[in-house]
């Protein structure tokens, strides 16, 4: 559990803000640039002390002004890493990886280099890395010193398209394989859609919204914060299949059921999630053998709530997951939709998330 | 090849610039260090006087030098009572006379490379569980080592060529404080020594310039590693 309960006024900038976060999992702050994410950042490794709040990681306070409080930088075993990737230019790359003195050699070592593929990089001297490598080694850099939590600001920022895929899946891979609370700093929506589960909107210094990104991407209010991204679910599936004839990628979902994608360039067996726009999901009340759209998932009517004029939201339930859906108000009571009722999903469209 | 003279005014010469430099060198990191990093009451006053004596004649430095550190001055007084040390009239002392001399170069250079330390290093550092203390000395301090190296040699080139202050608090004395410009200065007053003279000031040139030339390599070598070019030991 992480407890952020910082007031800091910086100039004319004002930063208050009272925020618990689980202490697992990947927790994205999001946010315009000055809306007060890395001063957050700063306040919670120690670099900034706030005017007053507290700042409480699993039963260790960090900071308290009323008690005077203030735990050192050095002492929070906070892994952060910054958005420059700020590697020591006088030491090598292995002399960067265990400069905290924690896990210096080992099969923990050799796990955490394999894991970002910097193997060969170990003897190069930082100035001679591309900017890909150079953040793949400052990752390394900070779970090498075991930390409590990993704190990630703007990781993929000025990475060209490859690279930032790269990137990428190395921070999926990591999330998935080294059990480690994550704080990311974002204000790129599709970094947040491919690793966040909870998210924590910032505006001005002030917390706009922090819930599960599901919760929240199905919040119609928050599509002007998530740039561009409408109404949408998240699902989680796994690749069971390339089929390079139709050019297609069929993936199947945790209840079995199957979906198919364009051919994706993820090795099979892998697990990711896949994006679904509200509006691109239809209802029937049986499967449609005559019809172009082929993910037809059939799924559990969870709750129907009114939108906007016109209009219902319908959320259905996917085995464990939710998928939100909206129709317009006759269509709902032509086909007498209920909560309860079991129907046919018709998603017209689904595209990879991140 | 080289007279017994010269290789005596030489071998003084480095002697007492070696040891100005080891004198002042701690001293001047701090005081860098100091005045690069932090803000204090009184910063401008203490950054004046550590100039002074760059602006000051050197003999007014050489007449401070006697009243403080001479065998009746505030602090010469108890280092002769308590250590029987006696600076004045030794070598020991153009030592200090060309320390306290070249002191302002070394800190000028020092803290401009110390300003020059990216902060945003320090605080990764510290990030990763570094103290301040082992921060300034795996991070600051490394990085900083191509001032560190020109401040050092500026220093002791300054120590070489020191006259004035030296003369007053050290006296010009052969075998013990005559140093090479001292050595120098007693050639031109005596008649017919003009080709000593000469040589000597050939030997000052060399000497100079050889540290110069000592100073610019080390600089690009530790650039050179930093950019990842070379496959030394870090």
């Amino acid at each position: 559990m992480l407890e952020l309960c910082l007031q800091h006024r910086q100039g004319s900038f004002d930063v208050d803000v009272d925020i618990t976060m689980p202490g697992s999992g990947v927790t994205a702050l999001f946010g315009h640039s000055g809306s007060g994410k890395t001063t957050l950042l700063r306040m919670l490794a120690g670099l900034d002390r706030p005017d007053r709040g507290r700042v409480v990681l699993n039963e260790r306070t960090f900071v308290d002004t009323e008690r005077g409080i203030f735990i050192s930088p050095h002492q929070r075993r906070l892994g952060v890493v910054f958005q420059e990737a700020r590697l020591f230019p006088h030491y090598r790359v292995r002399s960067n990886l265990t400069y905290a003195r924690r896990i210096t050699r080992g099969e923990a070592f050799d796990r955490v280099v394999s894991l970002l593929g910097i193997e060969s990089l170990l003897d190069r001297m930082p100035g001679a890395l591309s900017g890909g490598e150079a953040r793949r080694v400052a990752i390394g850099r900070a779970l090498l010193a075991e930390p409590d939590m990993l704190l990630m600001d703007e990781p993929l920022t000025g990475l060209d398209g490859a690279r930032k895929q790269e990137l990428l899946d190395y921070i999926l891979r990591l999330t998935r394989e080294i059990d480690l609370p994550i704080l990311l700093i974002s204000h790129d929506p599709e970094e947040l859609m491919a690793v966040a589960e909870q998210l924590v909107v910032l505006d001005q210094g002030h917390v706009v919204a922090s819930d599960r990104l599901e919760t929240l991407l199905s919040r119609g209010d928050m599509t002007p914060w998530l740039g561009g991204f409408e109404a949408s679910s998240l699902l989680q599936a796994r690749v069971i299949s390339h089929d390079h004839h139709y050019h297609a990628t069929r993936l199947t979902l945790d209840d079995g059921q199957r979906l198919t994608l364009p051919l994706l360039a993820q090795p099979k067996g892998s697990a990711l999630r896949v994006r679904v726009r509200r509006r691109d999901v239809a209802i029937a009340l049986s499967p449609q053998e005559n019809s172009s759209v082929r993910n037809q998932l059939e799924a559990v009517i969870f709750s129907i709530t009114p939108g906007a004029p016109g209009t219902l939201e319908v959320t259905l339930t996917l085995g464990r997951q939710q998928l939100s859906s909206r129709i317009t108000l006759e269509a709902g009571e032509a086909l007498g939709l209920k909560p309860g009722m079991t129907v046919i999903a018709l998603i017209r469209s689904v595209s990879l998330a991140g | 090849m080289l007279t017994p003279l010269e290789i005596e005014a030489l071998q003084i010469s480095l002697q007492v610039s070696g040891t100005a430099l080891l004198i002042i060198l701690v001293p001047g990191i701090a005081m860098a260090w100091l005045l690069a990093r932090h803000e204090f009451v009184g910063k401008s006053l203490l950054d004046g006087i550590v100039h002074l004596p760059l602006v000051l004649p050197p003999v007014v430095v050489g007449y401070l030098l006697l009243i403080v550190m001479g065998r009746r001055g505030l602090v010469g007084g108890w280092l002769f009572e308590h250590l029987g040390l006696s600076l004045p009239f030794t070598w020991q002392g153009a030592a200090l006379a060309g320390g306290v001399m070249a002191f302002p170069l070394l800190v000028r250079a020092v803290r401009l490379s110390l300003e020059a330390v990216d902060p945003r290093l320090e605080a990764a550092a510290r990030t990763l569980g570094a103290s301040r203390l082992r921060v300034f000395f795996t991070i600051t301090l490394p990085l900083a080592v191509p001032g560190l190296v020109t401040g050092a040699v500026l220093a002791f080139a300054r120590a070489l060529s020191e006259f004035g202050a030296t003369i007053t608090f050290a006296s010009n004395i052969p075998g013990e404080t005559r140093t090479l410009p001292l050595a120098l200065y007693s050639l031109i007053q005596t008649p017919g020594m003009e080709d000593a003279a000469a040589r000597l000031c050939v030997i000052s040139v060399v000497v100079a310039m050889a540290s110069l030339v000592a100073s610019e390599w080390l600089a690009r070598r530790t650039r050179r590693r930093m950019a990842g070019r070379d496959r030394g030991a870090p």
